[in-house]
């Protein structure tokens, strides 16, 4: 392989790869944020009455 | 009369948590392009110098459009036709548009999915000779001889086709039966790891090929001079809009069976590098193995045909395979991966038609699947487990992608970012949910960068397929097969927006309340 190659080969990989590794680390030390606004608790109210249409 | 209130699961499905979703957004996004479409499209698109605009397009389109689907699905809560209606009432059709893409472009899917099936099996065997092209045409799929005057549509059945593919429909249907979390996420628990693995081992042993090097040689060499092309530019704003399987409506879907409260932006990094870095290992193996296969024949790579497509996978590789050591091994592998890419990616599709239909029509889960999954699976059958199926694979797949999803993004980002200005709405949206922070840069990329290179796309290729044709095919067929494609995507988008709704749609608060704080939000929320 030439030299141009070789280091555009390296190249790639290192910011590709190099971008899901950090972008890994990253989610990993703050998986979920501490604070949210008020509200957004899961009560489903908005899909409730889906599954009584089944006839 | 209802009979099914004994129901007692959640009403919204949801994935189990973030690896679950992250995995199954992955599997989605990594299929069949990533692995025949990205080698060759970077190779003749500069080599080693396209990493250069690929990288800008990941940034400025891929993940912007990303990010805007998660936004739209997460905020408003269902799969594309909920999600625009809930934007406002007159945007349904748009999410329709985004459904019936979906819908067209799984019966094709599903076939190409099943011919992997076929060549995994002759892997074994080395069925397919010296012959690879004779054989895959020929032999396998038995195309019929439309330049000698057969017809372009027939109904001559090729069971080696049909068997396969009702298998991967069976196999579709179930996994989206059984839900969110039980079929799709655990479908991409198992398929998505043990595709990196064997995708692994064959990248590994075809590096070490004689003539490995000749190939990656020719992908990384870099030639400078096409970053001042166009086309160079635009090749790479493709390739990244359409391997991250944006703008079509699955994100969107995906997204709405997270819980409220989850971080939206950096899995959506996790996910779009990762899709990139699988196709950074697929234009590794492909190359190393197409080196070995110039060395073989003796002939320099740059000479080699059909380095991308159908054509790679079905006809290419079966060549390499074949002159391999032990190749019955790492032909399984091939054909393996490519099923289990294409098999996650093809329940996602799924999933946004099944969305679509159970939350407008309020069927359950297993009907809206059932229904849906019966009538794609008659239609690819009949379409494409014929000996034209191939012909109507092709077109059908030039029109809905090329012309329907980036027409899809177009008018998504013109319509939400121009006319509606809700992209500080779902901006605000992602930053209270999300660890990473999204800048006022990602409304420079979502109102100004992906509309205009986009809208480029689409009429510079909207006139060239008027001028040109396509492929040489015959006229009247493309008029069906092709133009006719969009029209039934226009048609089916505005005849399903018709019908009303089994239970409103717009009975519903986005959270987080926008802006923040307001009297009108305040009022709204009272009032329930």
């Amino acid at each position: 392989m030439s030299g141009s190659a070789i280091m555009l080969m390296v190249l790639s990989l290192a910011v590709v790869w190099g971008g899901l590794l950090a972008s890994i680390l990253a989610l990993r030390a703050r998986p979920e944020r501490a604070d949210f606004p008020a509200g957004g608790t899961d009560d489903h109210r908005e899909d409730e009455a889906i599954p009584e249409r089944d006839t | 009369m209802s009979t099914s209130t004994t129901d007692t699961s959640p009403p919204r499905e949801q994935f189990t948590g973030q690896v679950g979703f992250i995995l199954s957004a992955i599997g989605s996004a990594v299929g069949l392009g990533n692995i025949w479409r990205f080698p060759g499209v970077a190779y003749e698109n500069g080599g080693g110098a396209f990493l250069v605009p690929y990288v800008i397009a990941l940034l400025t389109a891929g993940i912007p459009i990303l990010f805007l689907d998660y936004a739209l699905g997460h905020r408003f809560r269902g799969g594309p036709p909920t999600v625009f209606r809930r934007v406002r009432k007159w945007l349904e059709s748009l999410g329709w548009f985004q459904v019936m893409i979906c819908f067209v472009i799984a019966i094709y899917y599903a076939a190409i999915i099943g011919w992997a099936l076929s060549f995994f099996v002759y892997s074994f065997t080395l069925k397919w000779g010296d012959d690879t092209a004779g054989f895959f045409t020929g032999d396998y799929l038995q195309l019929a001889d439309t330049a000698g005057g057969s017809a372009w549509f027939t109904l001559d059945f090729v069971p080696a086709v049909l068997i396969p593919l009702v298998l991967v429909w069976v196999a579709a249907i179930a996994v989206l039966v059984a839900g969110i979390a039980k079929g799709i996420e655990k479908a991409n628990v198992v398929f998505l790891p043990l595709l990196v693995v064997a995708f692994g081992v064959l990248v590994v042993r075809a590096i070490f090929l004689d003539g490995a090097t000749d190939g990656l040689n020719a992908l990384f060499t870099p030639d400078w001079s096409a970053l001042g092309d166009m086309n160079v530019w635009i090749a790479a704003y493709g390739q990244i809009f359409f391997s991250l399987s944006i703008a079509f409506g699955i994100m969107i879907t995906y997204s709405s069976y997270r819980k409220r409260r989850a971080n939206l932006t950096s899995p959506g990094l996790v996910v779009a590098f990762s899709n990139s870095g699988f196709e950074m290992l697929a234009g590794i193996g492909v190359f190393s193995a197409l080196g070995f296969l110039a060395h073989e024949q003796g002939v320099a790579v740059g000479d080699l045909e059909g380095i991308t497509g159908p054509i790679l996978s079905f006809v290419t590789f079966p060549a390499v395979v074949s002159q391999m050591p032990a190749g019955p091994l790492f032909g399984a592998l091939f054909f393996g991966s490519l099923a289990m890419a294409g098999f996650t990616s093809l329940i996602s599709i799924l999933q946004v038609v099944a969305a679509g239909f159970q939350e407008k029509f309020g069927l359950t889960r297993r009907r809206a699947v059932l229904w849906i999954g019966i009538v794609a699976a008659v239609l690819s059958v009949v379409g494409f487990s014929t000996t034209t199926g191939l012909i109507a694979l092709d077109t059908i797949d030039n029109w809905s992608n090329n012309v329907g999803i980036v027409a899809s993004a177009v008018l998504m980002c013109v319509f939400l970012v121009w006319l509606l200005r809700t992209s500080p709405e779902l901006r605000y949206h992602l930053n209270a949910v999300s660890t990473f922070s999204v800048g006022r840069w990602w409304y420079v990329c979502i109102g100004a960068i992906v509309p205009a290179v986009l809208a480029y796309m689409l009429i510079s290729r909207i006139v060239d397929l008027v001028q040109n044709g396509y492929e040489g095919y015959d006229e009247t067929y493309l008029l069906y097969a092709g133009w006719g494609t969009l029209v039934v995507l226009v048609v089916g988008s505005v005849v399903l927006t018709l019908p009303r709704w089994r239970r409103d749609p717009d009975d519903f608060v986005a959270w987080p309340t926008y802006p923040p704080v307001t009297a009108s939000a305040t009022t709204k929320e009272e009032a329930r």
